[in-house]
C-alpha cells in the first residue's frame, strides 16, 4: 500500500478505535503529535495503538522506548509500518 | 440517629424528566419494545475528551449526578453510592464479543476498563476529584435500594452529612434482546418496554426548608403475598404509622404475572389511597425504582399527581406521606417511605 494511503487508513482507524468523535481525517495533519499537545492521546490510547499494530499489521511492539518514537506522528507511524510490511 | 432529607432529585429517563422545571408535562407514549432514554446535551457537563470513552450509562450517570449536586448546591459529597443492575453492559458486550471475534486475542483495553459496574461511581468521583467513600451495589432490582440503605446508614450514624446516591442502567445492544425473547415466550411476561435511565439524589442529615424526608426503606428478598402484608405492617409500625397515614402508593407494575403482588397489597391495605404507576412511562430496568424515587419526591414537592401516572380517581388535597413498592418476578421486594 502506498504510504499516503496508509496514512489516511491509520487516521481512520485511530478515529474509530479511540472514539475521537470530534475529529475527522482532515483534522489530523500527518506531522501532528499524537500525544501531548497534538491529538492529546494518553496511555490507554497507546495500548489501543499497540493492538492496532499487532492485529491489523502483524507488528508486535514490545519495547516501550520504541513505542515513544513510533507513535510520534502519523508520518512516523506509517513509515514504521511500511518498512515492516513492504518487504 | 439523624434523619435523611432529600436535597435534590434528578432523573434521565425515557421521558423528558431532566429539566427540573417540568414535571411530566409532555409525556412520550412509547410503543416500541425497547426504548432509549431522552439524553441531555452531554457536552454541557462532560468534555468531549472525557466523554469519548464513556458509554451511555456512564454519561447518563455522570450528568445526572452533576445536576443533582448543582440543584443541592453541593460541591463535594461525603460519599458517592451507586446502584446498577447490569452495570456497563454495552462495554461488557463489546469486549466479550471482541474476544470471540479475535479468537481470544487482541483484547483492547478501553471497553474492558470501562465495563466494570463501579465505572459510573468512579467516573463521577474522578470528575469531582472526590476521594471520599465510594461504593457500588449490584443486587438486581434491589441495586438502587441497597445504595439508599447504605446512604441512610452513613447519615444516621453521622459518618456523612451529604451523600450522593444514584441508580443507573443502560440498555446495551444484545443482552436485552435475549431477555426480551425469553419474556415473549412467557404466557404473561413483562408488557412494558425495556428501557434505561439514571436517577440521582443528594441525601443529607441537614434539614432544609420544604425538604422531603426519606423516612425509611426496607428490602425483602423472598416472601409470600401474605407474609409481605405482615412485613409491611411491621415496617409501618416501626415508623409509628399505620396504613391510614399513606396518602399515595407508587407501584412498579410491569404487566407480568407477578403484578398480583401489587394487587394484593392494594386490595388488602390501600384501596382508598391514590394509586400511582410509572413503568409504562419509564420502561422496565433493574433500577427503574430510582425513577419512582424521583417521581415520589416530585409529587410531594409539587403536591400534584400527573394524570398519566394516577391510576384511580383518588387525588388527595394534601399528600404528606408516600409509599413506594417495587418487586421483580415476585422477588426482591422493596418499600420506601417518603414524607413531607
Amino acid at each position: 500500500m502506498p504510504v499516503k494511503e496508509l496514512r489516511e487508513e491509520l487516521k481512520e482507524k485511530i478515529i474509530a478505535q479511540l472514539n475521537l468523535e470530534e475529529f475527522s481525517v482532515s483534522d489530523i495533519d500527518d506531522d501532528d503529535a499524537l500525544f501531548g499537545d497534538g491529538l492529546g492521546l494518553d496511555s490507554i490510547d497507546a495500548l489501543e495503538l499497540i493492538v492496532i499494530l499487532d492485529k491489523d499489521y502483524g507488528i508486535k511492539l514490545t519495547d516501550p522506548n520504541e513505542g515513544k518514537e513510533v507513535f510520534k506522528s502519523i508520518t512516523v507511524l506509517a513509515d514504521y509500518i511500511a518498512e515492516r510490511t513492504n518487504k | 440517629m439523624r434523619d435523611c432529607y432529600i436535597h435534590s432529585a434528578v432523573s434521565i429517563s425515557a421521558q423528558n424528566t431532566f429539566s427540573t422545571e417540568d414535571f411530566l408535562l409532555d409525556v412520550i407514549v412509547h410503543n416500541a419494545k425497547k426504548i432509549q432514554a431522552v439524553y441531555p446535551n452531554y457536552k454541557d457537563f462532560i468534555s468531549p475528551i472525557a466523554a469519548r470513552r464513556m458509554q451511555t450509562g456512564v454519561k447518563m450517570g455522570v450528568v445526572a449526578a452533576n445536576k443533582a449536586l448543582q440543584v443541592a448546591k453541593l460541591n463535594e459529597p461525603d460519599a458517592i453510592i451507586t446502584g446498577t443492575g447490569m452495570g456497563c453492559i454495552a462495554d461488557t458486550e463489546k469486549f466479550l464479543n471482541s474476544i470471540i471475534d479475535n479468537n481470544e486475542t487482541y483484547l483492547t483495553p478501553t471497553s474492558f476498563i470501562q465495563s466494570t459496574h463501579n465505572t459510573i461511581g468512579a467516573q463521577i468521583a474522578l470528575g469531582l476529584k472526590c476521594n471520599n467513600y465510594n461504593n457500588t451495589y449490584t443486587h438486581g432490582s434491589l441495586s438502587f435500594e441497597s445504595a439508599l440503605i447504605d446512604a441512610q446508614l452513613l447519615l444516621q450514624q453521622q459518618e456523612a452529612k451529604h451523600v450522593l446516591v444514584g441508580g443507573i442502567d443502560e440498555l446495551g445492544v444484545e443482552f436485552v434482546d435475549y431477555v426480551q425473547m425469553i419474556e415473549a415466550n412467557e404466557s404473561k411476561g413483562i408488557c412494558v418496554p425495556f428501557s434505561e435511565g439514571a436517577a440521582f439524589t443528594v441525601l443529607s442529615s441537614e434539614k432544609k426548608e420544604n425538604a422531603i424526608k426519606l423516612q425509611d426503606i426496607i428490602t425483602i428478598s423472598e416472601a409470600s403475598k401474605e407474609e409481605l402484608i405482615l412485613k409491611l405492617e411491621d415496617f409501618l409500625t416501626l415508623n409509628n404509622m399505620d396504613t391510614k397515614a399513606i396518602d399515595a402508593i407508587i407501584l412498579g407494575n410491569n404487566g407480568d404475572v407477578y403484578d398480583i403482588y401489587y394487587e394484593h397489597i392494594v386490595t388488602s391495605l390501600f384501596s382508598n389511597v391514590a394509586r400511582i404507576e410509572y413503568k409504562h412511562l419509564s420502561g422496565e430496568f433493574y433500577t427503574a425504582s430510582a425513577f419512582a424515587f424521583w417521581l415520589g419526591t416530585n409529587v410531594l414537592q409539587k403536591q400534584y399527581i400527573p394524570k398519566e401516572v394516577l391510576k384511580n380517581s383518588i387525588q388527595n388535597k394534601s399528600i404528606k406521606t408516600l409509599l413506594l413498592y417495587n418487586q421483580f418476578k415476585g422477588k426482591d421486594h422493596s418499600f420506601i417511605l417518603l414524607k413531607i
